[in-house]
């Protein structure tokens, strides 16, 4: 077994792109579901506007790069208030299931052949539309260490991707320990205790629902540039379920869970990954029991195993309060 | 026994105790009100007004529509029928919160303390036009700071009185039942309410504290703050409302002074055609 490999592979995505998309996704749903208790089952979609939106318009329209950031940001809002205005008077339930519903339709529209010219139908979309913020790296090679490994573009995404979830963590931390973080919290435990109180808690989920659904366009973003592509199928419901598994394994309503948690499920995968993989090559596991094939699905059962453990032994995450946790059963 | 200090002094004394008697300085004006739930209608109230600065008790047998009305007064459940005025301001179809900014604020029979929010936060929750809740100023705390700190010695105090500024880091749901019902009041208060409206505040409170709370209560009223509130303890009833509204079955059968009520004949039966409880028609027949 080539340990130092296997430590390079696993920090590597510890600290990689696909953990800055999973952070900026659970950032977004803690807002929601964290904050503010609305369970929306669409982050997806919302990564899908974010990601469209930096491709489309520069591959298609010749639009700045700078400008399209502008345009996700504006659809998501569109999407967020499409979601909210006919649910967010209504039980929570609703929303789940529009969301859920509405996540779909856009991976659908997306992928349709109706849309093809624009949205690459179920290829997606491939070219070199993040060309303008690559042409910002003042990285001329990677990065190539014994425990760390990036190439030049992903050290770019890496460094900014970061910056970016630092900001955004940043606010996120002052606005939810603001007066305005306290009355999400509150509508989160009861919304007509805080109705009573003459606050108008539409209104605030309305925000709420923006502000997280922005926030997951973000990684939509990240995600669309780290690959110079957008493919329609990433953009399933697995990726709502992943990011959640994220906020829980952190514990939600903590600000920094998300981040943690989204590093320990890429730690997990890819170690798990590089282990079984090196145990099948170099016949430390049998092949009537792991084919080389089989590596990839078994990782999923293996961290759905250590899931169900978190769970079973740690049910507020890591740094959820088990106190806390408790008062959830409404005593 | 204290004697009201209301704006009209005299009106437990010059209004009529009949079903729906007008009142000379009425804030509370409901008309017609009916609420249907399926066949069973839960509210059927022709007429109310509620004197203004006064200590009004609504009480009645369990299921006599009261919770269903204190609903519909305030926003949370539309009536099949009828209007209602606050302040002359017609209330239909307003929302709750606004019915709230508006002057009326209620608590809720079961209560609703927020259970992971601590004592203070459920307070300082209260407070009117924070400048902290605005989404984009909550971003520089610099602007609502100063707010903050008085807003929260203002939570304090009221705490201090409600014998609850010990728990004011605990999270509500570590409150005992009657600490919760207490909590709810005092952040009721927080809102400084023209009129306050209070759901069975007394249950699960115990005695000592009882007198306490009818003592603020009453201060309320020396505020020209009205009180409107729903009770099954007699005794309470009788030593501090200045009128007694009685229910049965979704109407109002009687009002007048605790002491005539309670020796209405009607109310009485209504009472023993709901339950028969001894207690109860001792305690009613006893005022
Ligand atoms: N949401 C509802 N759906 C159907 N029926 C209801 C509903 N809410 C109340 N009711 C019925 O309306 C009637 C009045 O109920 P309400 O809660 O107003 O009584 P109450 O006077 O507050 O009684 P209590 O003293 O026990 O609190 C009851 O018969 C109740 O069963
Ligand atoms: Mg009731």
């Amino acid at each position: 077994m080539d340990f130092l490999f296997i430590t390079q592979q696993t920090l590597s995505a510890t600290i990689g792109v696909n953990t800055i998309i999973f952070a900026l996704a659970a950032i977004g749903l803690n807002m929601h579901f964290g904050y503010t208790g609305l369970l929306n089952f669409g982050q997806a979609g919302f990564l899908a506007i974010g990601a469209y939106s930096v491709a489309v318009p520069v591959i298609s329209f010749g639009i700045p790069l700078w400008i399209a950031f502008l345009i996700g940001i504006f659809n998501s809002i569109i999407f967020a208030l499409l979601l909210g205005i006919p649910t967010l008077r209504l039980r929570a339930d609703y929303l789940a299931i529009v969301t859920i519903a509405a996540a779909e339709i856009v991976r659908q529209i997306a992928r349709s052949a109706t849309f093809n010219e624009f949205l690459g139908g179920s290829d997606g979309i491939t070219g070199k539309f993040g060309k303008d913020f690559f042409a910002l790296n003042p990285f001329k090679s990677g990065l190539d260490t014994p425990i760390l490994r990036f190439n030049a573009n992903d050290l770019w995404v890496v460094i900014t991707g970061w910056t970016l979830v630092a900001v955004i963590t940043f606010v996120m931390w002052i606005m939810v320990n603001s007066p305005w973080g306290r009355l999400m919290r509150a509508i989160r435990e009861d919304e007509d205790a805080v109705r009573s109180l003459g606050k108008n808690v539409y209104l605030y989920k309305m925000q709420s629902l923006i502000i997280g659904g922005v926030i997951g366009s973000t990684g939509g973003f990240v995600y669309a540039l780290s690959r110079q592509s957008v493919q329609p199928d990433n953009y399933g419901t697995a990726l709502t379920f992943f990011a959640y598994t994220v906020l829980i394994l952190g514990g939600a309503a903590r600000v920094f869970s998300p981040i943690v948690g989204a590093m320990i499920f890429w730690f997990l995968i890819v170690f798990i990954e590089q282990i079984l993989r090196q145990g099948v090559t170099n016949d430390l596991i049998p092949d009537w029991l792991i084919g080389v094939n089989q590596v990839g699905q078994i990782r999923f059962m293996l961290m759905g195993l250590g899931l169900m453990a978190l769970m079973i032994f740690r049910p507020q995450g890591i740094f959820g309060d088990k106190k806390e946790l408790a008062l959830d059963a409404k005593a | 026994m204290q004697k009201p200090k209301s704006a009209d002094a005299n009106f437990a004394l010059t209004t009529s105790p009949t079903p729906g008697s007008a009142k000379s300085d009425p804030i509370l004006i409901a008309d017609k009100i009916t609420r249907q739930f399926g066949g069973l209608t839960a509210v059927n109230v022709d007429h109310l007004e509620i004197q203004r600065g006064s200590i009004t008790a609504l009480i009645g047998p369990n299921g006599a529509g009261k919770t269903t009305f204190f609903n519909l007064l305030t926003g949370y459940d539309s009536p099949n029928s009828g209007t209602w005025s606050f302040n002359g301001k017609n209330l239909n179809g307003i929302p709750p919160h606004k019915v709230a900014r508006l002057g009326m604020v209620r608590t809720f029979q079961l209560t609703k303390a927020l259970y992971r929010l601590t004592v203070i936060e459920n307070m300082a929750l209260g407070a009117r036009n924070q400048k902290g809740e605005s989404v984009l100023r909550s971003v520089f705390p610099w602007i609502w700071r100063a707010q903050e700190a008085e807003i929260r010695a203002r939570a304090t105090e009221i705490l201090r009185n409600f014998k609850l500024l010990e728990k004011q880091d605990d999270f509500a749901a570590a409150l005992s039942g009657g600490q919760r019902k207490l909590l709810e009041m005092a952040r009721a208060l927080m809102v400084e309410p023209e009129m306050i409206m209070l759901d069975e505040p007394m249950a699960g409170v115990n005695p000592a504290l009882k007198q306490s709370l009818l003592e603020h209560i009453k201060e309320l009223r020396t505020e020209g703050k009205t009180v409107l509130f729903v009770e099954h303890d007699m005794d309470m009833v009788h030593e501090i409302s200045d009128w007694v509204i009685v229910m049965a079955q979704g109407e109002v059968i009687a009002e007048g002074t605790p002491a005539s009520v309670m020796g209405n004949e009607q109310v009485i039966a209504a009472y023993l055609g709901a339950h028969h409880n001894e207690d109860l028609s001792a305690n009613l027949e006893g005022a």
